[in-house]
């Protein structure tokens, strides 16, 4: 635009607001809010699910459905109104100058549609550009989102390709145009660790290279200080703190914010010595705000008749790079007062061996043609797979998807039988009991909690009802009354009310829900808990309460809690020792501390390199891996780490091409397995260093 | 792909084998040979000699027997009588036995004769075929096109005027039998003294007595506008609704998808986005129910040209079944079998092409 003064905000948004309108009323989603995005710069906008971030996004495309109105304020892109402008005004900008990069890569790309044909449509669109000419530019793009072969790709289906590689088309598809301003809606929750390393990465780079700026979505905090170079923290609707990432992140001025960071595991933080502090209370409904400040009830500096009397606006914080907070207290507030430590509890001692597995195997054959024709493939999903765990004992299962560690987790439970190996549950043999055949004791003593509380409650059955109904199956009590009142002292236990057990699941939270998961798995007396993912489909605030109370039932049950995470923030918080997979094979195991510090195995560096964390003291050594993890129907000959390690050249002799390492045991029972020489891991540095202060 | 398609053959050989076994049963049932006979011989034929006509016509013996020998895996029965003369299933006329082949069955071409007609009936099933093609045809030309649109017109927008008004006109007609509307388009349409006829006539619009011809015999020599309308509009209508609420329950499920919003905001035009992102995807679906819809127009034809008196195959599948021509009968189900498993087929290898997600080994 000939009349857009570059020193001017390429996107300057002003007291916004959206509101939703559905039969019965109308819905505010989003109120007042204001940011400005300058050119090359990245702004960050933070909150968790619920808060209006997606939805802010959307209103700049001008994409709110049906349902969705801006109600008041403006959004300007480059000195013009976009919430006055026509739709075909509207096409012109979208994806030519604004382009937009969705959470989940596989739905966002046509599956009917090869990849080249959608990428190239772009600037036939809207330069114009010759079929041939456009197909030319797809390649060349391709080959800047780092994508191996794209030949090949501009000629495959999104379904022929990765999650990682879906998402890079869905980046390329955005650069297609060299869009002025690029909006990334959680571009990397979806997808593994070590894949969204390189995301990052490749934004940030591509963003510097054409001058972008970018609108970064998020709900992980750590991602942010990697990527942006401003940020914006919503909370119900509103925007509450603005400002400089290094600002917000060490001199935050809202208390939600600031509760935000203490209820995130950081290093330093501790079970027992440290514990997170969760924030009280839940998320408000957007039609249940309270008046004043939507934080107000659960913030610890609520002042009755001060911050529930009006409507609070943005008040800026001087002395600062364009820092605001929608407090009336921040100047009062004493920030650096150190945090009301929660009494520390006693660490729970460590008891006798419960578990323990051995030489555990678990293959899958699979038939490689649809109609049954063809050679059967054998998927090795565990492989030699040893370990013991002992009573009271928090072991940490970590490794990305498609390592084998649910399918670890459904042997254990009996829902598959092993290949070959023993598992010892107490001194009884179940490797090859599935869990029909398992007796009530077995069955009760090893429960599970699930990743996703959203779907493992019966939708149509009361709370209590299900609780009660795990007491029957585990032969609990003599009477109905028995199981009732075991029922009530089991939400006492997941700390929630008991006039919850009438409830149907619709009607709690995220949170509420798995606690409900929780007490149904203690409901037999459960001696050995696998929790497979239990917080991660949890917003960070609720996710530390939730890590709180299970940590709470295993002091008091000394429980054997088996912890499957790809989250390794939360696993050095909460774990006495770690176990890391990688397709099938368990690379490392050890104490916390151990796996925490060098020596590493290849692939845990480069995890815990992976991992963002939201502070700013912390130094990390980036190591981006190449390439995604191989498939476990074809992994790679020799050590299944070898196509992406980049310690391969250390080992002499091209070992790892051909042979399988051996297991390494290291000072203090660490062990790795891996053909390094022990010299070599002993001159590795640590990954993460914090800063002196 | 070739292995899918071997694979494929073989179960509908499977089914057409079982299928035309249970037809012929059913039309070789005691009852209906005793009629044939009746009708083949003489009306006043005793019972004895009705059971010893039907022994010496090749319809005694197993079921399974004669079923082989219809089918043409089996030789086909000779009888040589006390005069001398050996008469057989696949002796013809002015053949010695000496020259007859022994196998003769559907497999060899040798369908047998309609009792009806008095003449082969591949010759009458061809003759119907060719015209009942004519009509499904014209039908389909102007069912598909018309279902498509008015689905994909009503699903782009769900909940629009557009997609009511359409949505209704689909219900209303799908929920209207061929002897319904037929009755009623030719009362509006084709006659003389009711429906609009009259008043255009009089207005001038018109130099025929009526729009459109009630009686489709006409078209079986030379199809016109004027006397093949009523009956594909017919057949058509019914078809027209039922593919049409498939297609807009297809589009909007599609248009409600992550990747039709990307191409929106890729600043794709709504037409576009329509026509290049949304519409092979929701075609997926009513695919299949328009490859079903051939065999349901096998179904239909046999109303509408019966009301429309247009000679083809449901017509000749009326007169077969009406006047006990067990041939003819077997024949038109041969070529109904045929049909249903040949279109899924088709309808099979176009749901691979039109979804890439699906690959077959």
């Amino acid at each position: 635009m000939s009349d857009w003064d570059p020193s001017k905000p390429i996107l300057e948004i002003s007291n916004l607001s959206i509101s939703f309108f559905t039969r019965l009323r109308e819905i505010p989603a989003v109120m007042d809010f204001s940011c400005s995005v300058m050119q090359g710069e990245s702004m960050g906008l933070v909150g968790e699910s619920g808060c209006g971030k997606s939805t802010v996004a959307l209103a700049v495309m001008r994409d709110l459905g049906k349902n969705g109105r801006i109600v008041g304020g403006t959004i300007k892109f480059k000195g013009r109104d976009l919430t006055h402008m026509s739709d075909e005004e509207l096409r012109h900008i979208r994806g030519s100058e604004i382009a937009m990069i969705y959470q989940e890569p596989m739905a966002s790309l046509n599956p009917a549609m090869k990849i080249g044909a959608q990428l190239a449509e772009v600037p036939m669109i809207h330069q114009g550009m010759g079929q041939a000419e456009a197909w030319a530019l797809a390649r060349q793009i391709v080959a800047d989102v780092r994508l191996p072969d794209p030949d090949r790709i501009i000629n495959a289906y999104p379904h022929q390709l990765s999650g990682g590689q879906q998402q890079r088309i869905v980046i390329a598809m955005a650069l297609m145009s060299k869009p002025a301003l690029l909006i990334l809606d959680e571009p990397t929750t979806a997808l593994d660790v070590t894949v969204e390393a390189g995301i990052v990465d490749l934004v940030k780079a591509l963003g510097e290279k054409y001058g972008t700026s970018m609108l970064f979505i998020s709900h992980n905090l750590g991602l942010i200080l990697d990527t942006c170079d401003r940020l914006c923290v919503m909370y119900s609707g509103e925007a509450i703190e603005t400002g400089n990432v290094t600002q917000v992140f060490d001199k935050m001025r809202h208390p939600y914010t600031q509760a935000l960071f203490r209820s995130i595991p950081l290093p330093g933080a501790d079970k027992n010595s440290r514990p997170l502090v969760a924030i009280p209370g839940n998320f408000p409904l957007p039609h249940e705000r309270p008046k004043g400040c939507n934080f107000g009830p659960r913030c610890d500096y609520f002042e009755d008749g001060r911050c529930n009397a009006t409507d609070i606006a943005m008040s800026p914080v001087p002395d600062d790079d364009r820092h605001a907070s929608r407090c009336l207290k921040w100047a009062e507030i004493d920030w650096n007062a150190p945090i009301k430590l929660k009494a520390a509890k006693p660490k729970t001692p460590i008891g006798k061996v419960v578990l323990k597995m051995e030489d555990l195997r678990k293959y899958y054959s699979v038939s490689s043609g649809a109609f049954g024709g063809g050679t059967a493939k054998v998927v090795k999903a565990n492989e030699t797979l040893s370990f013991e765990a002992h009573e009271g004992e928090t072991l940490a299962i970590v490794g990305e998807s498609g390592c084998g560690k649910s399918t670890f987790a459904k042997v254990l439970m009996g829902l598959e039988t092993a290949t070959s190996g023993s598992i010892m549950l107490f001194d009884e043999n179940v490797q090859s009991t599935p869990i029909q055949k398992r007796n009530v004791d077995t069955v009760s003593s090893v429960q599970m909690v699930f990743q996703n509380p959203f779907d493992t409650l019966n939708p149509s059955m009361t709370v209590g009802r299900q609780i009660i109904r795990a007491l029957e199956i585990f032969h609990y009590g003599k009477s109905d009354q028995d199981r009732h009142d075991r029922m009530l002292e089991l939400l006492d236990l997941v700390k929630l009310p008991r006039a919850f057990a009438d409830r149907m699941p619709r009607q709690l939270s995220g949170g509420q829900k798995q606690r409900v998961g929780i007490a149904r798995a203690f409901a037999g007396g459960a001696k050995v808990v696998v929790a497979d993912e239990p917080v991660s489909a949890l917003d960070v605030s609720v996710q530390a309460a939730v890590t709180d109370l299970l940590m709470d039932i295993q002091r008091e049950n000394k429980t054997t809690l088996l912890f499957i995470s790809h989250d390794l923030s939360i696993v050095r918080y909460l774990s006495d020792r770690v176990l890391v997979m990688y397709l099938g094979h368990v690379v490392e195991t050890g104490t916390t501390d151990q796996v925490f510090q060098p020596p590493y195995h290849p692939y845990t560096e480069a995890l815990l390199s992976a991992v963002p964390i939201a502070d700013t003291k912390v130094i990390r050594k980036r190591i981006v891996l190449d390439g995604d993890i191989p498939s476990a129907m074809n992994p790679p000959p020799g050590c299944p780490f070898q196509t992406r390690c980049r310690w391969k050249s250390q080992v002499p002799g091209g070992l790892c091409d051909t042979e399988m390492p051996p297991v390494q045991t290291l000072t203090g029972g660490h062990q790795i397995k891996c053909h390094l020489a022990a010299d070599v891991l002993a001159q590795m540095e640590p990954v993460i260093k914090v800063a002196a202060e | 792909m070739l292995l899918f398609v071997a694979k494929r053959l073989g179960v509908m050989l499977l089914t057409a084998i079982a299928l035309t076994f249970i037809v012929f049963y059913l039309t070789n049932l005691q009852p209906n040979l005793e009629k044939l006979a009746r009708s083949e011989g003489s009306v006043r034929m005793t019972d004895e000699s009705v059971a010893t006509w039907i022994q010496q016509n090749g319809h005694g013996g197993s079921v399974l027997g004669r079923y082989a020998q219809w089918v043409g895996i089996a030789p086909g029965w000779t009888r040589t009588d006390d005069k001398g003369v050996t008469r057989g299933r696949c002796i013809d006329d002015g053949v010695t036995a000496e020259d007859a082949p022994r196998y003769c069955g559907v497999l060899q071409g040798d369908w047998g004769f309609s009792t009806v007609f008095k003449v082969p009936v591949i010759q009458v099933l061809a003759k119907a075929m060719g015209a009942t093609g004519y009509l499904m045809l014209a039908v389909m030309l102007v069912m598909v096109p018309t279902a498509l649109i008015m689905g994909v017109l009503s699903g782009m927008r769900e909940g629009s005027t557009t997609d009511r008004v359409l949505s209704g006109i689909a219900i209303a007609t799908s929920a209207t039998p061929e002897y319904v509307s037929g009755v009623i388009l030719v009362a509006l349409l084709a006659s003389g003294t009711a429906g609009l006829s009259p008043l255009l006539n009089d207005w001038g619009v018109i130099d025929t007595k009526t729009l459109f011809l009630g009686t489709a015999t006409s078209a079986m020599d030379d199809i016109t506008f004027w006397n093949f309308t009523l009956p594909v509009l017919t057949i058509a209508l019914y078809g027209v609704g039922y593919i049409a609420r498939m297609t807009r329950a297809s589009m909007t499920e599609v248009m409600t998808q992550q990747y039709i919003r990307t191409a929106r905001l890729k600043g794709v035009s709504f037409g576009q986005v329509v026509m290049k992102h949304a519409l092979r995807n929701a075609l997926i679906a009513p695919f299949t129910v328009i490859m079903l819809q051939f065999p349901y127009l096998l179904n239909g034809v046999v109303i509408v040209e019966t009301l429309f008196n247009y000679k083809g195959f449901g017509w000749t599948l009326v007169q077969a079944a009406g006047n006990n021509d067990i041939e003819l009968l077997l024949g038109c189900s041969v070529i109904a079998v045929l049909f249903v498993l040949v279109t899924q087929l088709i309808s099979d290898i176009g749901y691979v092409y039109l979804n890439p997600r699906i690959r077959l080994a």
